[in-house]
């Protein structure tokens, strides 16, 4: 029989970054993803790896940038308004290109908002969220197991594409327990890049150099094409969902994250009563699985998206969808969590 | 089968870990299991609760609005969520800290003085395995066994003997 244990998914996010060689944890506490710092506090330790418990999430996300830059595999973690905050130390990783991996469990916003379940930093994960033209690879996951995997995931991903990796769950995602098995069943196997980038001590080479100032004329420029290059090669390579139905739907339901798990409650009901009905769950949020959203919304009658927050991932729904059927939005905002009554009549209703 | 559980009551009560128990013991009979705290402003004192879905399904949200069963172990908590429960819905109340002002007939309430009973024991800290045995004996949702088997893991061997005492008590009112 399977073996399985009791995890949180703040716990699950700290034992899939163990698992994937996580050597440098910095982080400042703020709920709803505090379980997520305590429990780095205790297996870091365990491990003799490095854990800093730092003045700010400034410093923090700063912390990382250090230890990426001398090698390390590198996290740090926060909610909502300390990620806001990390924001200016994101856009350096990536003009830097340096690997990491930052987890936001999102609450209620704007400003200091509450520490209800949110998915309103959407926008703020997927189109940048600092200065520059960048994106950050976007995770999200849905489940306590997912939590674990995907966060071992994002530090292969950081390392091979040298670029920031988020994971964006929400207050439930990290609060909730679940039974998962893989943590103890299949241990997945550490990759090691190598890293001939690194700052380790030039004796007996040339110095290298890791910054993101480019002032000589038309470096900049070039820096960023060498970014773009790498950003569509990680659309074409980095596309990840989970697809319900689709053979034979007419209408679809979008959403992901918390959200997505009460949808297929919402799916299986109305299948039950013969509806044709489908889902079509972002596990990458960026890059974004634009294609299989263009190819089906052309047999579609509509497309129903569902977010906790006014309508963000709707807006790339709707870019992928390229006016080819309807497409129409519930959200609940501020800490609200849609319930499968709500949604369900909400697709009665179209 | 689907069985929505909340279990409310002050900070300090043990809501965490019924909830908790609850969750392992239905995670050892291989049924789907979701655990979620309340995680406002909480304080010492303050009231607090903890969800638990058990379904034989794949769980969708792990948060619940309308319970089928509450297990309320103060007054704050019973006035919160006597009105929330769903028809034919379990109410089960500690009588010694909530008085029971019923308004509702289609609840099926379930009185038990768990505070009381626990002090007899020589620890009002074990009110909550009571009141977690009277609900294993009324909704049969899990076994005995399963929950006494899941104990161990939340509660440290030094209580183990008095929670398994105050858990069998509460089963067999």
């Amino acid at each position: 029989m399977k073996e399985r244990i009791l995890l949180c998914g703040n716990e699950a996010i700290g034992e899939g970054a163990i698992q994937a060689g996580c050597q440098f944890y910095a982080g400042y506490p703020i709920t709803p993803q505090n379980e997520l710092t305590a429990y780095m506090a205790r297996r870091m330790n365990e491990e003799g790896r490095v854990f800093i418990q730092s003045e700010s999430e400034i410093s923090a996300i700063n912390m990382v940038f250090g230890a990426s830059l001398a090698g390390a595999r590198a996290m740090t973690s926060s909610s909502s308004p300390g990620i806001s905050l990390k924001q200016e130390g994101i856009s350096y990783l990536v003009g830097c290109e340096l690997p990491a991996v930052i987890i936001n469990i999102m609450r209620g916003g704007p400003g200091l908002g509450n520490i209800a379940p949110s998915q309103a930093d959407y926008f703020q994960a997927t189109k940048g969220g600092g200065h520059g033209d960048y994106h950050t690879i976007v995770l999200a996951p849905s489940s306590v197991e997912e939590a674990f995997s995907l966060t071992f995931l994002a530090f292969d991903l950081a390392d091979l594409y040298r670029n920031p990796v988020i994971i964006l769950g929400d207050g439930v995602l990290g609060q909730m327990m679940e039974p998962v098995s893989q943590i103890q069943n299949s241990r997945p196997k550490v990759k090691n890049y190598s890293k001939d980038w690194i700052l380790n001590g030039c004796r007996g080479r040339n110095p290298r150099i890791i910054r993101s100032l480019l002032l000589g004329e038309g470096e900049l420029e070039k820096h960023n094409q060498r970014l773009q290059k790498k950003f569509k090669e990680i659309k074409e390579k980095e596309v990840r969902f989970e697809a319900l139905y689709l053979e034979d739907a007419d209408f679809i339901l979008v959403s992901y994250g918390t959200v997505s798990r009460i949808c297929k409650a919402v799916v299986s009901n109305l299948r039950s009563l013969g509806k044709k009905i489908g889902l079509i769950r972002p596990v990458s949020l960026w890059p974004f699985p634009e294609e299989i959203i263009k190819k089906t919304a052309k047999r579609l009658k509509g497309i129903l998206v569902v977010e906790m927050s006014a309508g963000q991932m709707l807006e790339d729904v709707k870019i992928s969808v390229e006016g080819a059927c309807p497409v129409y939005f519930y959200g609940r905002m501020g800490g609200g969590v849609p319930t499968e009554e709500e949604i369900f009549k909400q697709v009665i209703a179209l | 089968m689907k069985e929505e559980v909340i279990c409310a009551g002050f900070g300090g009560q043990g809501i965490m870990v019924l909830g908790k128990i609850l969750a392992l013991a239905a995670m050892k009979e291989d049924k789907f299991v979701t655990w979620m705290p309340s995680y406002g402003a909480e304080v010492r004192g303050g009231t607090a609760h903890s969800m638990v879905v058990i379904s034989d399904r794949e769980i969708t949200s792990p948060v619940i609005t309308n319970p089928t069963t509450a297990i309320v172990m103060n007054q704050p908590s019973l006035d919160k969520f006597l009105p929330k429960t769903k028809a034919q819905g379990l109410v089960i109340v500690n009588t010694s800290l909530a008085k029971v002002n019923p308004t509702r007939k289609d609840l099926e309430i379930l009185k038990v003085p768990a505070t009381e009973m626990a002090a007899k024991l020589g620890n009002i800290k074990v009110a909550n395995m009571i009141i977690l045995g009277a609900y294993l004996a009324k909704r049969k949702t899990l076994s005995l066994e399963s929950v006494l088997n899941a104990l161990p893991e939340t509660i440290s061997a030094e209580f183990l003997e008095l929670n398994e005492i105050a858990l069998r008590t509460g089963f067999n009112l």
